[in-house]
């Protein structure tokens, strides 16, 4: 087993490319209680918490978009620019674990994961973020429905990095809602984030289905109904929309939780989500 | 660096080698198992407990989700070397004096997050000393006597400080 320590994305992809069966590592705070239980002995590691690029992070103004680096820790997207940016993403990053994980976890780990219930993805999910993958040929940028593949599979190649998303900045009200047995140091059991971006709302469902999921449809329907994030909705209405919402849903039992309380969940979360983005 | 080659961690500003250790383990069985640093606990093994906490790079970490080898690079901070005389901190006098420390077992991992708060915020509110402390889970004292050992260490220090 070897341990490499890139200090550039060219060294990086170069070493990914000459170590086909190389894991890669940001935070560790997956790959390492899979080591620690013996439930994975990596053969060769490239950590990746030495490449520049991957930890830098901006708001475009001109652009109007943020990019963020794969290992920028969530601690840095709770606060500051970031949040002020994409308040969904800043309101998912403080629901991840605990401190000590928030400080080492990234959004890189959590797409190479790519678990349904990775506490980003329905914010990434929602605001139609790009994935950047680098390899030694270069750059390719993948829209998020086109990456998550299914629990645990994407369609970045084994000898491709996630070095990073491209999300738009807010333009409406967001917010992240996410249900679990405690407040820290949870695993999802459902979870739900609403953008409204150009005066359209966008959802999307984590912890519900195989891979995140959006829900076209019941997006379709509200905009349908002409609303914006100023107006003031019905209870009826944002019921309907939850209802609508838990149809999309595609939850099973589990050792978290059952299918029926998760489509109950995500009625609620959907439908808390409206109100509060209508009613500030 | 491959699974025979040593490596050296900084830890506490010194240098140790590590030798003769299968590289992919985590930091928290090197501190204790091979370079004989056994102040950072090993519980859960998977970053829920945070009596493994650590501070790297001046970040505080569970060392047990840190991979030592990937850390060769990085000023390690344990527990051992919070006062590099060996005496007690302000913050291990208030968990001894206001009763926070029963079996003992989740101390260091909370005497390291309680250092790592103060040093960002010399006067958190009680929301935020339960957040910061929200990745440290002690079964013994029901929480009360530690909040009450954190609430010490902020008048000692505000007061020192007038």
């Amino acid at each position: 087993m070897t341990v490499l320590i890139p200090h550039s994305l060219n060294e990086a992809v170069q070493m990914l490319a000459e170590t086909s069966d190389a894991h890669l590592l940001t935070g560790g705070t997956d790959m390492m209680v899979e080591v620690n239980f013996n439930h994975r002995r990596p053969s060769n590691v490239i950590s990746l918490g030495r490449v520049p690029e991957l930890s830098r992070w901006s708001v475009d103004t001109s652009t109007q978009t943020v990019f963020i680096g794969a290992s920028v820790p969530y601690a840095d997207m709770e606060h500051g620019e970031l949040a002020v940016a994409l308040p969904a993403l800043a309101a998912a990053a403080r629901t991840v674990g605990s401190p000590q994980i928030r400080a080492a976890g990234s959004l890189g780990g959590n797409l190479g994961t790519c678990s349904p219930a990775g506490d980003s993805l329905p914010v990434l999910a929602a605001m139609n973020a790009a994935i950047h993958l680098h390899s030694v040929e270069g750059e390719r940028i993948v829209p998020f429905s086109d990456f998550m593949t299914g629990p645990k599979k994407n369609s970045c190649g084994s000898h491709e990095i996630i070095t990073g998303v491209t999300l738009p900045i807010s333009n409406g009200w967001q917010g992240y809602s996410k249900v679990g047995v405690r407040n820290a140091m949870v695993i999802s059991v459902a979870s739900c984030c609403l953008a409204w971006q150009d005066n359209m709302v966008l959802v999307a469902l984590g912890s519900v289905g195989p891979i995140i999921i959006r829900c076209y449809d019941t997006e379709q329907w509200l905009n349908a109904q002409k609303l914006s994030s100023q107006t003031s909705i019905t209870t009826e209405l944002a019921q309907e929309f939850g209802r609508r919402a838990a149809i999309e849903a595609r939850p099973i039992d589990d050792h978290r939780s059952t299918a029926e309380y998760r489509k109950h969940a995500i009625s609620v979360l959907a439908k808390r989500l409206l109100q509060r983005g209508t009613q500030q | 660096m491959s699974s025979n080659e040593f490596y050296n961690l900084q830890i506490n500003g010194q240098t140790h080698a590590v030798k003769d250790a299968w590289i992919g383990e985590s930091l928290l069985y090197v501190l204790r198992e091979r370079l004989g640093l056994p102040g950072a606990k090993g519980a859960c093994e998977q970053g829920e407990c945070g009596s493994c906490t650590v501070f790297i790079d001046g970040k505080a970490v569970c060392s047990c989700l840190v991979m030592a080898a990937s850390a060769v690079e990085s000023e390690i901070a344990t527990i051992e070397g919070l006062n590099s005389d060996g005496s007690l901190t302000d913050v291990q006098e208030s968990f001894i004096t206001e009763g926070a420390v029963q079996c003992g077992f989740c101390t260091p991992g909370l005497v390291m997050a309680v250092h790592h708060l103060l040093e960002h915020n010399q006067e958190p509110d009680e929301h935020e000393i339960k957040e910061a402390l929200s990745g440290n889970i002690c079964r013994c004292t029901g929480y009360g006597r530690i909040f009450a050992a954190v609430d010490v260490v902020i008048a000692s220090r505000a007061e020192a400080n007038r």
